[in-house]
């Protein structure tokens, strides 16, 4: 129920608050209202029920890979051979 | 970052492969078995989709939440869209995922296939439209949601309010998280420990709603995504979490780990719309849980000539005589 679809914001419209947003190929008009930060073409937004309720914050995911690839990096030759079986 | 990036990163098998492990060799310090709730379905989704459970040590288990808004709405209001439904002239529009959960007298999809006109949205400010289109009739929207899905039906009424719309109604059912936190924990008898905090609701509230949890029942309470490696690191987090408070004598405190999405304040224009078009409910009665005080959200006075419990109250004869809730 309350699932959110990240998706891209790819157009603009001259009716206030609206976007078309892309969902990995999927196409859509939603209703940005409920956003208080300035928008842009590429920035990604959670969907829910035709609504962007988020701007997903980019550093803070990019900052989260990172941490799991570094996680990843510092183990040993060991337990990283583990991983593969 | 393109969004395949975005969701293979939050899904890599091998970052599941190295948090498993690390959650293994963490668990073992832990004072006490780790016994989480996560309160969220969509968490819940997630766990039994990639098996989760099976990856975690003995000392680490899940004790599934309350669930969604949708399994949680008792038969009585389904009785009321129900009765709606059959009123002459009259549409009932609600969200998908309500039309299959029973009430006392079967289905919303039932009552379809006899006749009743109920029509399922993907986006509420689509009962706009059905209004718009049908204006010899009354077109009622049964709304549902965590605090999630709250702030569209405020909007969709503020915005029916400035277009002076005459045939449409809201029947609320909007209910609260926390609430729900409570009543699971406050008899004590509870064997809980740990929470995962929702995603979503957490986006519009902010996770400072969870504060409060923390600190009465002194327990970590860890805000998630729903990817796989969301949850998994959100366990290491708990664990750790208790680690330190058992080690220092102190809160074991509450965190974020979805920080891509979630801050501690929330989505303040959302909580600006809920609370111009909301107010606290007295009782609700959720399934499951039974009458729970304060746990969900009314219309306020100003939206009464929307609010389909006053303007369709007379039809309401299994509820009213039935139950005291209000």
């Amino acid at each position: 129920m309350c699932l959110c679809i990240p998706s891209k914001i790819c157009a603009f419209h001259d009716e206030e608050g609206l976007v078309t947003v892309d969902t990995l190929g999927v196409q859509r008009q939603i209703c940005t209202q409920l956003i208080s930060e300035p928008l842009a073409i590429g920035d990604y937004l959670l969907i829910h029920v035709g609504f962007a309720i988020s701007k997903l914050n980019h550093e803070e995911a990019q900052e989260s890979l990172t941490e799991y690839r570094s996680m990843l990096d510092n183990m040993s030759a060991e337990d990283a051979q583990a991983l593969f079986n | 970052m393109d969004l395949k990036e975005l969701y293979q990163g939050f899904r890599d098998p091998l970052i599941m492969k190295a948090l498993t492990k690390k959650i293994n060799i963490n668990a073992k310090q832990l004072p006490h078995p780790l016994k989480v709730m996560e309160v969220c379905g969509g968490h819940t989704h997630t766990i039994m989709k990639y098996g989760l459970m099976q990856l975690l040590p003995e000392n680490i288990e899940f004790i599934h939440g309350p669930g969604c808004p949708v399994c949680i709405m008792p038969k009585e209001r389904i009785d009321q869209a129900i009765e709606l439904a059959m009123l002459p002239d009259t549409i009932l529009v609600t969200l998908g995922d309500m039309i299959r959960v029973p009430g006392s007298k079967g289905t919303l999809a039932q009552c379809r296939a006899r006749g009743g006109d109920i029509r399922p949205i993907y986006d509420p400010m689509d009962t706009l439209v059905i209004a718009k289109e049908n204006p010899t009739k009354s077109v009622i929207y049964f709304a549902i949601g965590f605090e999630t899905t709250t702030p569209m039906t405020a909007v969709l009424m503020q915005v029916a309010d400035q277009q002076k719309l005459s045939n449409f109604y809201v029947h609320c059912n909007h209910v609260l998280v926390p609430p729900a936190i409570n009543a699971v924990m406050s008899d004590g008898r509870a064997k809980i420990n740990a929470f995962i905090g929702p995603s979503h609701v957490s986006v519009i509230t902010g996770a400072k709603i969870y504060q409060c949890v923390a600190d009465k029942y002194n327990l970590p309470v860890v805000v998630a995504g729903f990817e796989p490696v969301d949850v998994m690191q959100s366990i290491l987090m708990l664990v750790d979490l208790t680690i330190a408070a058992a080690q220092h004598d102190s809160p074991p405190g509450m965190s974020i780990q979805y920080s891509r999405a979630v801050s501690m304040e929330g989505n303040l224009i959302a909580q600006t719309k809920i609370n111009e078009v909301f107010e606290i409910r007295d009782v609700f009665r959720w399934r499951g849980l039974g009458d729970i005080a304060n746990s969900a959200l009314k219309i306020r006075d100003k939206y009464a000539h929307f609010d389909a419990e006053i303007v369709f109250k007379a039809h309401f004869f299994t509820w009213f005589s039935k139950t005291k809730s209000v």
